[in-house]
């Protein structure tokens, strides 16, 4: 079974119009067996930006401390706030540099430019290949699943509560299909000057 | 080894507090050519000085004006081979951070590492600090910048200033013609005539250098229009 797969977990990213959603599982297990139900894959980099991981929990937990430490370098030498681009090219190069001996993580990343409030989402494979498009990103052990299903829902330009409703129904019915990942699973929409956080209750076995 | 015990930083405080191994690199740079640098409203103007002492001389081979990348250029007063170095490992500096960043490194922060780099020349072992002072052009946030480099590390921003052979009267003479909405165009030209104050000989297009920095780019000006100012002096 690979590494990636082992504790299980999935994190999806979508645009919307002058809007993003992330959405992640509270599922961390050891490969069958369930050992917490709130772990969240997402985190909130900057005020209008966020970072999914889903692979190896070590290496979520030591990547996400890394680029912190990387991102705040940048910020205080810069003195300006670290656009969701910049983030993406800095955690791919960061991610390159282990070319053979990788972090073994998929990232998502998703916000608004600080400045333009331009929507940015992307992301990577364990060594940092970006993929940056205009609908949605997936990752983690249900990624089929999830990719089928946002096909399905996603539109162009959907208004922030639309949005909320097609990832939060792309990330239940995708995972209710996946042994691994589930056991709820938290929304967060991102406009320009407001963050919604929405916890879902779903199946939990 | 014995040899490594005097291997020390040769720039040590002296009793009174100073490093003289810097105000001696500063000496280097207050002999070397004359440069001059002018931010405009829309641009900014790099000149300086490229005397050869032979006829014979091949010019244009080696130039004192340098792009470091797509927006920013330099200039420099004092040793030579020096430059070349401090060339090289600005350009590494430039490339290496647009490979992390996927973003143009702004000015700020390429002077701010050219700085640092200078720096640790005045406190390492078996090394001297370097013999120039640089003046560093660029554009970026929509807007010109204009920084000068010294051997020390330290670093200013400027709306214009000169360095090198009659600094102080090139400083005197921008005092008196600088205005802030200045053009571009107009900055060459104050430029040159700054150049011009004290020039031994006669002006031509092969002896001296300008560059300018704008919204398009950084680029060195070709003799031809060079000349196109100089006619106009």
């Amino acid at each position: 079974m690979s590494i990636l797969a082992y504790n299980g977990g999935c994190v999806v990213a979508m645009r919307g119009k002058d809007c993003v959603a992330i959405a992640t599982d509270h599922r961390f297990g050891v490969q069958g067996q369930t050992i917490d139900t709130n772990f969240q894959k997402v985190f909130q980099i900057n005020p209008q930006m966020f970072l999914g991981l889903v692979g190896l929990q070590t290496d979520i937990l030591t990547v996400k401390d890394r680029l912190a430490f990387r991102k705040n370098l940048y910020e205080v030498r810069e003195n300006r706030e670290m656009t969701p681009e910049r983030f993406a090219a800095m955690l791919s190069s960061f991610l390159y540099e282990r070319r053979f001996g990788p972090y073994f993580v998929e990232p998502v990343v998703a916000g608004l430019d600080p400045k333009t409030s331009k929507p940015f989402i992307c992301n990577m494979d364990l060594i940092g290949c970006p993929n940056a498009p205009d609908d949605f990103v997936v990752a983690g052990t249900c990624a089929e699943q999830l990719y089928g299903m946002c096909e399905t829902l996603w539109k162009p330009d959907l208004e922030p509560e639309q949005l909320f409703e097609v990832i939060a129904q792309s990330m239940i019915n995708a995972f209710d299909r996946d042994a691994i990942s589930g056991w709820g699973a938290t929304v967060y929409i991102i406009e320009k000057d407001k963050i919604t956080v929405k916890t879902l209750k779903t199946r939990m076995d | 080894m014995a040899s490594e015990r005097y291997s020390f930083s040769l720039t040590t405080f002296s009793p009174s507090g100073k490093l003289v191994q810097i105000e001696y690199a500063l000496q280097a740079v207050a002999a070397g050519a004359p440069s001059v640098g002018i931010m405009a409203s829309n641009g900014v103007v790099l000149a300086t000085e490229n005397k050869h002492k032979s006829y014979l001389y091949d010019e244009h081979s080696v130039n004192r004006v340098e792009m470091i990348t797509g927006h920013i250029g330099m200039v420099y007063s004092g040793m030579g081979p020096d430059y070349r170095l401090l060339v090289k490992q600005a350009r590494k500096m430039a490339q290496s951070y647009y490979l992390t960043y996927k973003e143009p490194i702004p000015v700020a922060q390429l002077v701010q590492r050219v700085a640092n780099l200078m720096q640790e020349f005045t406190q390492s072992g078996g090394v001297r600090p370097f013999g120039v002072s640089l003046l560093i052009c660029g554009w970026d946030n929509n807007r010109p910048y204009l920084f000068q480099c010294d051997p020390s590390g330290a670093y200013f921003a400027w709306k214009a200033t000169a360095m090198g052979k009659n600094s102080i009267n090139g400083k005197t003479f921008l005092e008196k013609r600088y205005n802030e909405d200045l053009e571009l165009d107009d900055a060459v030209h104050t430029a040159i005539l700054t150049l011009k104050e004290g020039f031994e000989g006669k002006m031509t297009p092969d002896n001296i250098e300008v560059g300018i920095c704008d919204e398009n780019g950084f680029r060195r000006l070709d003799p031809s229009s060079i000349n196109d100012y100089l006619v106009n002096i």
